[in-house]
């Protein structure tokens, strides 16, 4: 909003004015970056602390003696670094699993015609926004009787479907131009073959989106892990870093807790640097932020 | 064969029934699609019924028994519901839901609409700033409520030292029943603004820059702008940050499970983590079912009530 250049007799001039409130809004918008990433630099300050560092006071920000070793430490705590692999295998899983089903069941409803199509989709669309809290408790039974009680399919299998993603790839592939495969047809690929030769290599913007979108929400995924995996050795890193901090007895280690936090957060501030524009256009094109 | 087809297209001018329909489906140049249309749709299909659907019914049945998962699963009706209305913490957290939301979603809405504001400029930097705001809607709420459990700490916290250096005596934060419940608000805002942010930055930059030229041929002044064209035209981005957030912060779980524990005293426990306790700490799966299905009630009054109140405030919002 250029409020201010556009009001008439202003004691600057036009470009004056602009520069000044640029000037304004860069000081303000600084001043919210630091609270915003605050937070982090603490972290990661304090990952490179000693336990007395930790409890000194008043705090000092840089710290008076470097421990990098703490990283070694947290790496090798309890099942941290099978936490880490646990993370690694379920989030792949579900992203691999999810960008096959969505898109082929995308393609489906943009482009094949069958009876109960629109029926099944209308479906879709209405329990796309079901609460997981309402699913979580059957859910549970369900897992028990089939005896996948702490087991990393618990986490994967269930999600290896997704409405919303299948919902995004329908609305992505019905404005592809239907010429491209109509060719394909007429020169005898199948059904498979055009979606796999034609239509998926159109499709990599969404499919990247929903790729992006589904590793965060995977790698992040909580509630359901904290139910369902209960030893040690098919935990998830988020239920290991939450149960750091309630280990009773002694002073708390926030320099190893920290360090811990570290290395859960980069997987995905990669993978949302690299993926930005994607990621971007996934919460503007749909605005859903998972939950799970 | 022919005779089949004719005799199905002969039907079809009468309105055929489902059945002839589907059968017609299987027929002719179009058995092949058909065909090939189910087989695509198979993998997801399976795994919405069986993981979605199924689990839909499964806890209506539920939320109707008596089920410590130990014993076999007792009917007991709407017992579920009556235990309910006598039960204090339910109302409590009931209580609890209700202020987390409607307190953390308009501060947070607010907030996010003047960055968004902000935002919406051609200056240098500006996508660097956007990615900063949105970083910690990225972060794990696990990692991110870990980190502010430690700043929150009364003693060793960073927040208390910075407000002793402006000679202010900081509060028990997480471990004050007063100040829990906003100490979880402010983490929560602070890590869930930039979703809100990105959407009606979008929104702002799909209002033609004709509006405000002709605003402002017209002698509208900053305010009248504002309120005359940039708030109408944002309205449905408005409209949906809210919807969403609120049936976001009714779902909210992460944050008080690790931040506060749904301590002290209760005053953070909302009806999700209570749902949980029951389900999964205390094994009553019928009445963690029942008190889901309120939730979930909740939820969807809300979500209608939105939708009616959208018709006086949202422009262009037309029901269908």
């Amino acid at each position: 909003m250029a409020t201010a250049s556009a009001r008439k007799g202003s004691l600057f001039g036009q470009k004056q004015t602009k520069i000044l409130t640029d000037l304004v809004l860069y000081v303000v918008l600084s001043v919210v970056g630091i609270i915003f990433i605050l937070p982090f630099a603490w972290m990661v300050a304090n990952s490179f602390k000693d336990i007395r560092g930790i409890y000194t006071y008043p705090p000092t920000f840089i710290p008076e003696v470097w421990q990098p070793e703490n990283y070694v430490e947290a790496w090798t705590m309890t099942y941290f670094d099978l936490g880490f692999l646990n993370s690694a295998i379920v989030a792949a899983a579900v992203v691999l699993g999810q960008l096959f089903t969505a898109s082929l069941a995308g393609y489906a409803f943009a482009r094949l015609r069958f009876p109960g199509r629109d029926k099944i989709f209308l479906l879709y669309i209405s329990l796309m926004m079901l609460p997981f809290i309402v699913l979580m408790i059957p859910l549970y039974v369900q897992m028990r009787a089939f005896g996948w009680v702490s087991t990393l399919q618990a986490v994967i299998v269930p999600f290896l479907f997704t409405p919303w993603g299948t919902f995004m790839m329908r609305q992505f592939m019905v404005t592809i131009p239907r010429e491209l495969e109509d060719a394909a047809r007429i020169d005898g690929c199948g059904f498979f073959r055009t979606y796999w030769l034609i239509i998926l290599p159109l499709t990599k913007p969404a499919l990247a989106t929903l790729a992006i979108f589904t590793f965060v929400n995977t790698w992040n995924m909580f509630l359901w892990p904290l139910i369902i995996l209960g030893k040690p050795k098919v935990k998830t890193l988020p239920l290991i870093l939450a149960s750091l901090q309630n280990q009773s007895g002694m002073r708390t280690p926030w320099h190893l807790i920290m360090a811990a936090a570290t290395f859960v957060v980069i997987p995905v501030l990669m993978a949302f640097v690299l993926g930005q524009k994607y990621y971007v256009r996934g919460i503007v094109t749909s605005g859903i932020k998972g939950g799970g | 064969m022919a005779a089949e087809i004719a005799a199905g297209t002969e039907r079809r001018k009468r309105k055929p029934g489902a059945f002839a329909q589907f059968k017609l489906a299987f027929t002719g140049l179009r058995r092949e699609e058909t065909i090939a249309g189910y087989l695509f749709l198979l993998p997801n299909l399976v795994g919405f019924i069986v993981f979605m659907l199924f689990p839909i019914f499964f806890a209506f049945y539920i939320m109707l028994t008596d089920w410590s998962l130990a014993k076999a699963p007792e009917f007991v009706g709407l017992k579920n519901f009556e235990t309910m209305v006598n039960d204090r913490l339910f109302w409590k957290s009931l209580g609890n839901s209700f202020y987390y939301t409607f307190v953390a979603v308009p501060t947070g809405i607010f907030i996010a609409f003047w960055l968004a504001l902000a935002l919406n400029r051609k200056m240098r930097g500006i996508i660097f700033f956007r990615t900063i705001y949105f970083l910690p809607q990225i972060t794990l709420t696990v990692a991110a409520a870990t980190i502010w459990r430690w700043i929150y700490q009364p003693e060793i916290g960073m927040i208390n030292h910075i407000l002793e250096i402006f000679g202010i005596d900081g509060p028990k934060w997480i471990h004050d029943t007063k100040w829990a419940m906003p100490s979880v608000i402010i983490m929560s805002n602070w890590q869930g603004i930039g979703f809100a942010m990105l959407i009606l930055l979008a929104g702002l930059q799909g209002i033609p820059e004709e509006y405000y030229e002709a605003a402002s041929i017209d002698g509208a002044s900053g305010w009248q702008r504002m309120r005359f064209v940039t708030l109408p035209m944002l309205s449905p981005a408005i409209f949906f940050v809210v919807v969403t957030s609120l049936i976001g912060a009714f779902q909210s779980f992460d944050q008080f499970y690790v931040l506060t524990e749904g301590g002290p005293a209760h005053a953070t426990t909302p009806l999700t983590l209570y749902i949980f306790q029951n389900a999964f700490s205390f094994f009553k799966m019928g009445y963690g079912a029942a008190l889901a299905a309120v939730l979930f009630v909740i939820i969807l009054i809300i979500t209608i009530i939105q939708w009616h109140l959208a018709k006086r405030w949202v422009f262009g919002f037309e029901e269908d």
